[in-house]
Order: structure tokens, then sequence, then C-alpha cells
């Protein structure tokens, strides 16, 4: 059977893991090709790094951390901040990532997107999409798509542009809920529901993560592929192992060797 | 020295980084001499088999590939590498492929709506029968897949070992001579791919 997969996220700021709460109020945490090998070593399924201020510094991606981690890790792992171009994608994918994430470039260029899956494979282009709540008739599912971190709002639909990314050809979707980011209170599982029984592709939760039980939750309940998870981890309160000995626990199917 | 075959289908960077990982020497090339005079050969391949096919066409290298293969060079499939080293696949309408397992590469047709496509992630091997490559692997060891497409050997004699998706148990893992192919990334499945891809380097093609 399938295994659910666990992804620890490393936000990644001038070399340093960082953490906020809802994109705000960072510190630093360690450097991110230690973490990423002991997280590999301690049973990740995979892994995902943000250069989180490349986007707002406007350079490209810290290519060179992405070639380090390559060499030091072997499961996949997905790159996002700061692509701009399919020649970024192309770079990021060459330096040894598996995946390239994309969020305000997909608002943005839309057809970048279709263009990258094509030219790259589906399977390498993941959507990021940062929904926040917003009831106002003009967003039906209830959520309206953020980008920027939150920054900026596009009066799009967050299950209409799930759909659409999967019409463009995006081989996996990261949904990351603003309103719980960071807040470690457990995903915001309607929400996940909401469009991982919409669209055919894999969908990864995120934002919220704290205990062992908001991933069993998001797993049976918010019908999540994959999950993401971040401060319960970086603080040192869970280790990937523990995490994984209670969805065993709730029999979640888990990969349990490695 | 491990020939990496390039035929533009992919990223071939992780497979180089495996191998550099634990310390053997290897080399991505589409030049046919180097690959003829190879140690070892991999074939490895993401994205769809017509364009896959399209780029062994142009870039010459389907008789080369084959001829390795009839030489008794061990040669590893990975991915799409693995399904086009069958006779056919079901991907772009229905694409003619190398043709050195008998069989195919068919479509995951789930019942099940909610079943994912591709199938994304670590799934179990169950081994089928002993094979060099899978020494000291125990089974049902789980490894990295991304496919919506499965190896469907005719003959169930090349199946080494069968993973299960999809209200599917398919080959996961074929046989045949110096030929061995995964549908699932070694290079991609951690310590347990790695010692996969340690194996290939020590393999000598025979079973």
């Amino acid at each position: 059977m399938l295994s659910k997969r666990i992804i620890p996220c490393l936000d990644v700021r001038n070399k340093k893991v960082t953490k906020g709460v809802r994109f705000q109020g960072n510190i630093d945490l360690g450097d991110p090709i230690e973490m990423a090998v002991a997280y590999s070593d301690g049973g990740c399924d995979e892994l995902v790094f943000y250069d989180i201020t490349a986007s707002a510094e406007r350079r490209p991606i810290d290519i060179e951390m992405v070639r380090e981690v390559g060499r030091v890790i072997h499961i996949p792992f997905a790159v996002g901040g700061g692509i701009e171009t399919l020649d970024d994608m192309y770079r990021v994918l060459l330096a040894g990532a598996e995946k390239v994430s994309v969020n305000s470039l997909a608002v943005k260029n839309p057809p970048i997107i279709a263009e990258g899956a094509r030219q790259f494979g589906s399977q390498c282009i993941v959507l990021g999409m940062d929904p926040v709540r917003c009831d106002d008739p003009r967003f039906p599912s209830g959520y309206e798509v953020t980008i920027r971190g939150f920054r900026e709002r596009t009066g799009i639909d967050a299950l209409e542009w799930a759909k659409r990314a999967e019409d463009l050809g995006v081989g996996e979707i990261v949904v990351n809920s603003v309103d719980a980011d960071g807040t470690r209170d457990g995903f915001e599982l309607s929400l996940t529901r909401m469009i991982s029984t919409s669209v055919r592709i894999p969908v990864v939760a995120s934002g919220g993560a704290g205990t062992p039980k908001h991933l069993i939750d998001v797993f049976n309940e918010g019908a999540a592929d994959a999950a993401i998870i971040a401060s319960m981890i970086h603080t040192g309160e869970y280790t990937i192992g523990q995490i994984k000995d209670e969805l065993v626990r709730a029999g979640v199917p888990i990969r349990r060797k490695w | 020295m491990i020939a990496i075959i390039d035929y533009e289908a992919g990223n071939l960077t992780s497979v180089r980084l495996g191998l550099e990982y634990i310390g053997v020497e290897c080399e991505i090339t589409n030049d046919p001499v180097k690959i003829a005079s190879a140690e070892r050969v991999i074939f490895p391949g993401v994205g769809a088999a017509g364009a896959a096919m399209e780029g062994i066409r142009q870039t010459g290298l389907l008789e080369p590939i084959r001829e390795v293969v009839a030489s008794g060079t061990p040669f590893l499939g990975i991915c799409l590498g693995t399904q086009i080293i069958f006779e056919f696949s079901e991907e772009d309408g229905g694409t003619p492929c190398i043709g050195l397992i008998p069989g195919s590469a068919k479509r995951f047709t789930p019942s099940d709506p909610m079943c994912k496509i591709p199938q994304m992630g670590w799934n179990t091997v169950e081994i089928r029968r002993p094979h060099p490559l899978f020494e000291e692997i125990e089974d049902s060891s789980e490894f990295y897949f991304v496919h919506s497409y499965y190896p469907a050997p005719s003959d169930p004699a090349y199946i080494i070992g069968e993973t299960e998706y999809a209200d599917v148990r398919f080959a996961s893992a074929v046989g045949k001579n110096n030929l061995f192919a995964t549908q699932f990334h070694p290079e991609r499945s951690g310590r347990i791919g790695l010692k996969l891809l340690e194996n290939f380097s020590r393999w000598n093609g025979k079973c």
C-alpha cells in the first residue's frame, strides 16, 4: 500500500533555517544541510526547502545550497522561492532537486507552469498555494488565494485555482493554510479535504501541524496524501520516529524502515 | 565505469549523485562508443513514452541500447527507462518501444475515483524471487515511485518484485539475464535504494 508522506519544511533565509508564525517574526533554527541530513536519517519521506527571501530580494534561488542538499540526501526534495523562469526551474532540477515549487509565479504567469510540466514532466512541478478563509460570495469555496507570503490577495477562488492548476499539468498541490500557518493548532481539515477530493493529483497539507494527532486527522479526515511539518520537529519537541509510531498505532499507512 | 544513458528524457542528476555518494564512477553520456565499452549501463528517464522513444531515435541510440544488452553488459532500467524496454506502451495513444522484454506498459485505471494518479510516494516491493540486486535488502522494503503507467511483462517468469496500487499488483522489478529494471527510483529511495545501486555496481550480470 502507498504510504502517506511526512515532509519537513525548511524555510531558508541567509543560509539558515527559520520559522515564523503566519509568515511573521522569524527566528533562526540551524544549518539547512545538517538539518536535511538529520531529518532524512530520522525517517522523513521527502523534504521541501523554501528560499523565503529570494522573491522579496529579487534574486535567484541559492543554487549552491540545492547542489549541496542533493549531494548529501537521497530522498526526493522540492525547492521553492524565487522561481521566475523556465531556466530557474531547469537549474534547480539540474542541481539535484526532484521537484520545483511555484506559487506567485503560477498566479502571475499560468502558461509557464504548463510549459514547465511539458518540458520537465508534471511530476516535478508542484503548485504551492496559500489560501485564506474569506466569507465573500465571490469565493464559492470560502477561500481566496493569496501570494507573496499572504501580502497580496489575488481575487481567485482556491478550489477553482486547484482545478485549473491540475489542468495546467502540475503534478502535485501543496495547500498551505494561511490561517493555520505556524499556529500548531492543527491543519485546516475541511480545506484540505475539499481540495484533495476535487483533484486527481496528490495533495499535500501544510500549516498548523503541532502534534501527531494533527497528522492522523489530516490523513484520515483531511484526505491528504502527504503532510508538511515544521515547528513540531524543529523545536525538538517530537522526532519523526515518534510521529510515525503514533501514525502506525492509528493505522495510517506509513514508511517504517529506512 | 557506469554509463548513464542521456536521451533527453528528464533529469539524470539524482542518479549521478546517488552513484557518486557510494563512490562509484559514472558518466552521463549519449555516445554509443562509451555506452558499448562501459562496464555497466543505467537507463533512466522520466516523462512520457512517446517523447522518450522519439529522443532515442533522434540521438541514434536504439541500436546501441539493443547491442549493449545483447552483449551481456549489466543493464539497469529505471522508471520510464523500464517501461520502454518492453515492446509497447499504452502512453501517448500507443507507443511501440524497444522490445527487450516481452510485454507492455499499461495505464492505471482504478475503480475508485479518489485513487490518485500518478502514484507518488513510497510503496512496498515484495520480492518474488531472489536476485543479486536485492541482496541484503529485506523483503517488503519501501521504495519511491512516481508513475501513471506500470510494467506488465507477458511472462511472469520476468517478475522479480511486485507492488500493489490502484487495484493492480504490478511488476515493480523485472529481470531477464543481464537486464534488471525497476519502476521505482532507487536513487531516490534513501539508504535502501543506494544499497540496490551498490549491488548493481558489483553485479556481473548473472542471476
